[in-house]
């Protein structure tokens, strides 16, 4: 590899910055020694979960060689970013092979007001000339503005979406084009910055040419979207392991419907008779994907159980169907707690050195859903010591202790806590721990010696002679 | 089924063989050390039965949480539930003090000094218990599970009464026909979470120690009918029927000549002790020397002292002339004293009258004509001749059996168990959720009439197969089976004949242990929160409305939401969708009751005046028209005409009716058709297609089409319907702008 210099000259700049309110005269920084050939932006609306695939051709215009490249994005879209990730590409057409590349969050100093950069590391090193082609995908939520912000049971959806046409770059960028990709064709209105246009549910804002770094053209996008916006508020998941070949998991999960307020009455004679016309923003079919070999499963809320629910296994996995108690229209919220036992020999293995660990998927079990604030409690059994986690991406940790059934110094608890949680974040994630196997007898053996304790004592009461008169 | 007849079955060889043993063992004189073996034998026998029907008494109800979920049952259990909840979460002293602002909005309850808090106290001990012990239970599973568990512990009182009155066989009996008695177990499934679950426990206990006080005169046993008493008093209002029915035993051994010193002793202990600590009760209070209802048991108390005074007096004078005198000074003076205490308590008002309830005890018709709230509660009604069937089965044809019994061995324990039995009956027949009163006496009865009958049958049989097989045995067995067995033994089929009437009680008791887990599983278990149909292939349909709308109404309101519905929902609204409700099942407070049945039987924009003075911003219905569930407000709407009208004089029940006829079709009454109840049960139901080849707006309840179909609302908007109809929640617009 050859040595990262930073190159130490100074390049008097004077260019349009971001929101044209800053101009900063100087800065040490090798972003300039780089220039996007092409990018090419594809948003996809079509549900609340908004996915941007980004790809960008970049060449090394400097002398030495390059191996980072930044990512620039407005305060907006930082706050809700839920994850970033980059891959090289090889190969063309169908051949094309990917190659994870490390994203991390980053600091430039010459980034406008509020602009949050993430650093690419490359494969290898551009040198002077060369080119390499990369893969970004990066995840919105919470990204699409309900307008009207109250709507009656039978008005559709509309909502607002914010970008800009021009991509938010650190470096001069040649040639650039974004596609919008709506659920519908019904779209009311959208900014036009030429050359812009519009194809059935396809908006094609470029291609533009040359445009200096950190440009920006905001747009507006006002369209239709009926998808269910469905956001757990929060989540919380209980792992419990217990060596006698269980794991329990216990999901407790705070659901609300995010999209536009509903309005008025809610008619059920509308809503059972005319399904297609009314509430067409409304949900009621939740789908949690659930590992294979599921057992146990149950479904209930603070007033009991649910009963409309409904599962169905395979050996490669398992899906549960299931209603709240009643459509969730905008605005309307739910609570529900879904349990379901797994069998330890798929999540519980040894590590080389003698410790335990499970592997286990974080995230969340329902498909498109947005978690705000995901708290993932792993119970570790009565005697476990030493625990890490090993995830890859950044989560709060802390530890906490648990009494359960026959507890007697508690149970070790790892929780890990994660805001903005989206299905992407559906990746295994390990715990180790050391075990001791012995501590697995330890709460039959108090139990026999409770019972064999009550035995004795019937045994002596009915032999002693309590009575004070003989 | 097999498990369940068994309790019965296995009973008489113990005793009888015991019995037999002892007779052999006489005659041919065996070592010591076997005749404690077969003792041990019995004793394990007996231990063995007991403890299954321990458990069968627990699992037989546990019907519910397999048809249905572990859940709470009915209205009354939901109170009961979320005051447990407050109280495991707030600890006692809060609890106690507990003003709650939730319920008669904009009254609130004092929780507290309203409420008998010995359930909540016993579940919530229960819990912490368990959770001391590890067992990391949730408190529903405790509340629900609390029914049954006591349930059980009643089938080990009931053996140890049935011990005390007759003997342990019937009391082995008595133990397993009330495990399974329906008339017990439609009060105490599991998830019946109400009163009664712990008071019957409670009532036989108190019963039983203190029968076993008066047999013992021992301070002791009343001492612990004491405070089995003030276990009761704590758990449930009944409690006014045993101060009430000691009192009366007690005077029924004075008159019949069987007082004693050990009766004196174990009523002045247990009245005394109970009193002071029933007073401990903040809803019982000073009514024990207050209320007209236990001025019986002062009265008998003083009596007893008259009593033993008089006792003492003549034990002193040998005179007898001189001692007639002084009886008749002394009692012409107690009676006038007692007379003017009693009169110039209740000319003060420091004695308060009877209540209506107690009334309507005495009197079956009182309730109808005076207090319509009481007499629209279903439980209230006189019970039917089918319900008595229902519950006891075999034990209405045992019970006179046993009285017989009872009557050929009078003794005081004998008096009391006949007591209990004809008062409770009385009860029984007045109103049918009494019936649970009457089923430990009718099972303690029964039993006893099942024990001395099995008893003397298998004796026959033995004494015959003995004969038999030692050819002439000494006289010790022939002696045994009484002169009339001596008579019999003439008779060729008396053995058979005996055989045949123990099959014939075999089988009756088998029946009747059908009959139980019949009734069990079919009729007592359902939670009626939950409704379960059958769909037209067979398969069970579920409709879980309330709970979807309770639901809606916790998570999709604001928190500070008044809800208005009538009083059989106020509890349900409050536990389950946790808001504010105007009216619930604590019937406290008739006026208010009243309003919110005049704002239901007015035009809407009269209701409205009412709903707005009241705050109130959802008014809740329940509506069975689209699935035929009968029970909802349509039904009961005339009593909230009667109770409204009650109060207030507008409202008239003639206003409602045609010819007296209540109907909701085209024929109905105009007022009937435009009051706020049916506009808010039939709001665009008109537009609904509910059976195929009926007209739209069929309303399969009551099986006609309904007469308004054209509903329109001004003040109020549908927010939220259920599934399935049953429940519908509307919302009360706030008012309009004046300018």
């Amino acid at each position: 590899m050859p040595m990262e210099e930073q190159p130490h000259f100074r390049v008097p700049l004077s260019l349009l910055l971001f929101l044209s309110l800053f101009l900063l005269p100087t800065s040490f920084s090798s972003t300039h020694d780089l220039q996007i050939l092409n990018a090419e932006r594809r948003i996809d609306l079509t549900s609340h979960i908004i996915k941007v695939y980004l790809t960008l051709k970049v060449e090394n215009l400097g002398t030495s060689p390059a191996s980072e490249v930044h990512l620039a994005f407005s305060p907006a879209e930082a706050e809700h970013l839920a994850i970033v990730k980059a891959a090289a590409t090889s190969g063309k057409r169908k051949k094309k092979t990917y190659i994870p590349l490390d994203v991390k969050s980053a600091e430039l100093p010459d980034g406008p007001n509020g602009t949050k950069f993430f650093t690419v590391t490359l494969l290898t090193s551009l040198n002077k000339g060369e080119t390499a082609t990369l893969e970004v995908l990066y995840i919105l939520t919470h990204s699409l503005e309900p307008f009207p912000v109250e709507i009656t049971q039978s008005e559709s959806q509309l909502v607002y979406f914010r970008d800009s046409a021009i991509l938010l770059s650190p470096y001069h960028v040649k040639e650039q084009t974004t596609f919008i990709k709506t659920p519908s064709t019904r779209v009311e209105s959208f900014t036009v910055v030429d050359p812009a246009k519009r194809a059935g549910t396809e908006l094609k804002y470029g291609p533009y040419e040359d445009q200096p770094p950190y440009s920006y053209s905001p747009v507006l996008v006002h369209f239709e979207n009926n998808n269910p916006f469905a956001v757990v508020e929060e989540l919380e998941r209980e792992i419990e392991i217990s060596h006698w070949g269980n794991v329990q998991v216990t999901e407790r999960y705070r659901l609300v419907h995010a999209g536009a307020r509903h309005k008025g009455a809610f008619s059920r004679v509308e809503y059972q008779t005319r399904p297609d016309a009314t509430g067409v923003s409304s949900f009621k079919h939740l789908l949690a994907k659930l590992p294979p070999k599921v057992h146990s499963v149950y479904y209930r809320d603070e007033i009991g159980n649910v009963s409309t629910s409904n599962l169905r296994t395979d050996y490669r996995k398992s899906e549960l169907e299931f209603q709240p108690r009643y459509p969730l229209f905008g605005g309307w919220k739910s609570t529900f707690v879904i349990g379901y036992g797994l069998p330890l020999q798929d999540f519980l293995f040894e590590s080389p050195d003698g410790r335990r660990y499970l592997n286990f998927t974080f995230g969340c079990p329902l498909t498109q859903t947005v978690v705000d604030k995901l708290i993932l409690k792993v119970v570790l059994p009565e005697g476990s010591k030493d625990p890490t986690a090993v995830i890859p991406f950044q989560v709060d940790q802390h530890l906490e202790i648990k009494y359960s059934y026959l507890d007697v110094i508690g149970r070790t608890v790892v929780v890990l806590e994660k805001s903005n949680v989206v299905p992407e974040h559906n990746v295994p994630f390990q715990v180790y721990y050391t075990f001791n196997p012995i501590f697995m007898l330890a709460e039959p053996l108090m139990l026999s010696i409770a019972i064999f304790l009550f035995f004795v004592a019937s045994v002596s009461y009915l032999h002693a002679d309590l009575s004070i008169r003989k | 089924m097999a498990a369940s007849s068994k309790p019965g079955s296995p009973r008489p060889p113990p005793s009888s063989s015991s019995s037999m043993a002892q007779d052999l063992f006489n005659n041919f004189s065996f070592s010591k050390t076997l005749k404690l073996k077969t003792k041990q034998q019995e004793l394990l026998i007996r231990v063995t039965v007991l403890t299954l029907i321990y458990i069968l008494a627990f699992i037989t109800r546990l019907f519910s949480v397999l048809r249905y979920e572990s859940m709470i049952h009915e209205f009354d259990p939901y109170f009961n539930y979320r005051t447990t909840l407050y109280l495991t979460k707030n600890g006692f002293a809060e609890f106690w003090n507990w003003f709650d602002s939730e319920s008669w909005y904009p009254l609130g309850r004092i929780i507290g000094g309203t409420l008998y808090p010995g359930l909540m106290l016993t579940a919530a001990a229960l819990y912490w218990v368990l959770r001391f012990l590890r067992f990391a239970v949730h408190i529903r599973e405790v509340c629900v599970l609390t029914a049954p568990f006591f349930a059980s512990n009643t089938t080990l009182v009931a053996y140890f009464f049935g011990k005390e009155i007759w003997d342990s066989g019937a009391g082995i009996v008595a133990a397993a026909l009330i495990a399974i008695c329906p008339g017990y177990i439609s009060r105490s499934v599991a998830g019946s979470y109400d009163n009664e679950g712990v008071a019957i426990f409670a009532l036989l206990l108190t019963f039983y120690l203190f029968v076993k006080a008066v047999n013992t005169g021992s301070l002791a046993w009343a001492l612990a009918s004491a405070f089995g008493y003030f276990y009761m008093v704590s758990a449930w209002g009944g409690y006014v029927f045993i101060i009430n029915l000691v009192p009366l035993y007690v005077l029924v051994l004075l008159v019949t000549g069987r007082y004693s010193l050990r009766l004196y002793v174990a009523y002045n202990c247990m009245y005394v002790v109970g009193m002071l600590l029933a007073m401990q009760i903040r809803f019982v209070g000073f009514q024990h020397v207050q209320s007209g209802e236990h001025m019986a048991a002062m009265g008998v108390f003083f009596l007893l002292q008259v009593f033993f005074f008089l006792d003492w007096v003549r034990h002193l004078l040998s005179d007898a002339k001189l001692f007639e005198a002084f009886l008749r000074i002394t009692v012409t003076g107690a009676v006038s004293v007692g007379a003017i205490a009693l009169g110039v308590g209740t000319a003060s008002g420091y004695i308060s009258p009877w209540t209506g309830r107690f009334y309507s005890l005495l009197d079956p018709t009182y309730a109808k004509d005076h207090i319509p709230i009481i007499a629209s509660v279903s439980e209230h009604q006189p019970t039917a001749w089918s319900s008595f069937m229902f519950d006891f089965h075999i034990l209405l044809i045992l019970f006179p059996a046993g009285l017989y019994f009872c009557f050929k061995r009078l003794s005081d324990a004998t008096i009391f168990i006949v007591m209990y039995g004809l008062t409770s009956m009385y009860f029984a027949g007045v109103m049918v959720r009494l019936i649970l009163v009457a089923t430990p006496a009718v099972c303690l009865i029964s039993a006893i009439a099942v024990s001395a009958t099995v008893k003397n049958l298998t004796r026959l049989v033995r004494s015959q197969s003995q004969a038999v097989q030692s050819g002439s045995s000494k006289g010790a067995s022939t002696a045994k089976s009484s002169s009339k067995g001596v008579i019999d033994n003439s008779q060729p089929f008396q053995r058979n004949g005996a055989i045949l009437l123990l099959l014939g009680a075999f089988y009756l008791l088998t029946r009747y242990a059908i009959h139980c887990t019949w009734v069990t599983s079919e009729a007592y278990s359902s939670p009626s929160i939950v409704l379960a149909a059958r769909g037209a292939h067979g398969n069970r349909v579920i409709f879980d409305d309330y709970r979807e709308a309770y639901f809606w109404l916790r998570q999709n309101t604001p928190p500070d939401a008044k809800v208005m519905s009538w009083w059989d929902y106020g509890y349900q609204i409050t536990a389950m969708g946790n808001r504010t409700v105007i009216v619930d099942n604590n019937t406290w407070n008739n006026t208010h009751i009243a309003t919110v049945g005049r704002a239901m039987s007015s035009y809407e924009d009269e209701a409205y005046e009412i709903m707005r003075s009241l705050d109130v911003d959802y008014v809740l219905v329940v509506f069975g028209g689209v699935t035929g569930y009968s029970s909802d407000d349509i039904n009961k709407f005339l009593w909230m005409v009667r109770i409204g009208g009650g109060v207030f004089p507008v409202i008239k029940e003639p206003d409602y009716l045609v010819n007296g006829e209540y109907r909701v079709d085209k024929g109905a009454a105009p007022k009937m058709l435009n009051c706020l109840m049916y506009k808010l049960s039939y709001y665009r139901f008109g537009e609904l297609t509910t059976e195929y080849g009926k007209p739209p707006g069929f309303d399969r309840a009551r099986g006609v089409e309904i007469g308004n179909k054209d509903i329109k609302l001004e003040y109020l908007e549908e927010a939220f319907t259920t599934q399935n109809w049953i429940v519908r929640i509307y919302k009360v617009k706030p008012p309009k702008n004046r300018w």
